[in-house]
């Protein structure tokens, strides 16, 4: 226990900072993948067959393919081509992975609105764009939000990964203490604690809102 | 108002709506019966073009609508519709649900929307429910909400699809008694209900349905007394006992 609370004590500073670049990468790369989630959601809902097959194609490859292996290949596709901090560089190939994820997420939220409300909506002389952003997306995203929540997990503790970039991320400050400490057990375990307080705060958070959405609108009688 | 000629609509293999000539003038009331899957819900889905048609033409107003060129935004605009599951929008207030329309696609000034909805929830006996979300109304209450939705955008035409089909039976009454005013301001209205009592009461005519064709027309007294389609007498023989 002492060597696990020395450990803790030692690296605490090294452990902040890594934390709110963990934090970083998360949001950064989590709110590029909304933006690219909900395009390629109305790509695979456009009825148009060239972005449906893009779309299918996209999300089929990187659900096909493990994330390590798209961060090294994004990140030494990318540089190849723009020089990019390893900070970006991972938080882009975190965005286009989990945008495969959330893409599905918000395809299935839209779809799962009763049908009856984009009629509605254009009985009224509002256009389809109109309707979805006023009547259809906003019942969808609070569908979304439980899933969302799951994925926003997901993509917190994925950003790990970012570590093999040399980001100095939670993961990646572990790892380098415990190369100069001799002490891996105990470093990894003080990490994981970090990882797991986040994950923790998340989803109180996450609950609350969806608890908030909920009173205000009462559920989702039509 | 409406004047459909030749219509003919198809989904996939299945033709639900066979050469159908129909018309309402200005100020009347039509109502469409029939059995469900006669295609009287489908035709009226035709008049705001939530379904388009396969062949055939569809004038409303005097103008012979293109779904490819003509703007059937504008148009819908001109044609309310109310739906047998009133598909009120769930995350707005009832107030919300009745300016919506008005602001942003009229492009309303927000007071002005928010006078003429207190006007309408008045008319339809809600003056008191505005600032309530959809689930707490009752089925005839959310009915008479989803009716001040539609009126909001001033249309010249109303469109109801079994307005009380989803209701209780105690509350189809408050609904009926709405869509009765409105009738004698002048509204022109086409109706598909199984309602015998309100089409006897309110219509000018009464069209009836069967396999996607208008079988038989004609004022009330005469479709309800004395139909002169075999199709007619049975149906009716159902529905009235």
């Amino acid at each position: 226990m002492t060597a696990i609370y020395e450990i803790f004590m030692e690296n605490a500073a090294a452990f902040m900072q890594a934390t709110t670049v963990t934090l970083k990468l998360t949001f950064v790369s989590l709110l590029l993948a909304m933006l690219i989630g909900l395009v390629f959601a109305f790509f695979k809902i456009s009825g148009n067959r060239v972005l449906y097959g893009i779309a299918q194609l996209y999300i089929t490859v990187i659900r096909g393919t493990p994330l390590i292996v798209q961060l090294m290949f994004l990140y030494f596709g990318i540089i190849k081509i723009v020089v990019l901090p390893a900070f970006w560089a991972g938080s882009l190939a975190l965005a286009i992975h989990a945008g495969a994820y959330i893409a599905e997420i918000f395809r299935g939220a839209i779809q799962s609105i009763d049908r009856g409300q984009m009629e509605a909506a254009r009985s009224l002389g509002m256009s389809y764009p109109l309707a979805m952003r006023r009547i259809i997306l906003p019942q969808a995203f609070k569908r979304a939000i439980p899933p969302l929540g799951n994925q926003f997990i997901i993509g917190l503790k994925d950003s790990s990964l970012v570590a093999y970039l040399g980001v100095a991320e939670i993961y990646g400050t572990a790892l380098y203490a415990q190369a100069e400490n001799f002490q891996p057990f105990e470093t990894y375990l003080v990490a994981g604690f970090y990882y797991l307080v986040l994950v923790i705060i998340f989803t109180f958070l996450v609950n609350k809102l969806e608890l908030k959405l909920n009173v205000e609108n009462g559920g989702d009688a039509k | 108002m409406i004047k459909i000629k030749g219509l003919n609509k198809y989904f996939g293999s299945l033709h639900v709506l066979k050469d159908v000539d129909f018309a309402v003038d200005k100020s009347k009331v039509v109502v469409l019966i029939g059995a469900s899957g006669s295609g009287k819900s489908t035709l009226l889905r035709c008049i705001n073009f939530l379904e388009l048609n396969d062949s055939g033409r569809v004038e409303i107003m005097g103008k012979n609508i293109d779904p490819k060129k003509d703007d059937l935004n504008k148009i819908r605009q001109d044609v309310g519709m109310v739906f047998q599951h009133f598909n009120l929008f769930p995350h707005k207030t009832v107030l919300e649900n009745v300016i919506e329309a008005p602001i942003f696609v009229k492009k309303m000034p927000r007071q002005e929307a928010m006078e003429t909805a207190s006007y309408l929830l008045e008319k339809v006996g809600l003056s008191d429910k505005a600032g309530v979300y959809p689930c707490q109304l009752s089925g005839g209450q959310k009915q008479r909400v989803a009716i001040a939705r539609a009126l909001a955008m001033n249309p010249k035409i109303m469109l109801f699809d079994e307005p009380t089909s989803a209701l209780d039976p105690e509350l189809v009454g408050e609904v009926l008694l709405v869509m009765k005013e409105l009738a004698g301001e002048g509204m022109t209205m086409v109706v598909v209900t199984h309602e015998m009592g309100f089409a006897k009461e309110v219509a000018d005519r009464v069209f009836f349905m069967d396999d996607g064709r208008i079988v038989e027309e004609g004022p009330p007294c005469e479709i309800f007394n004395n139909p002169r389609h075999e199709r007619t007498r049975e149906f009716l023989a159902q529905v009235l006992n």
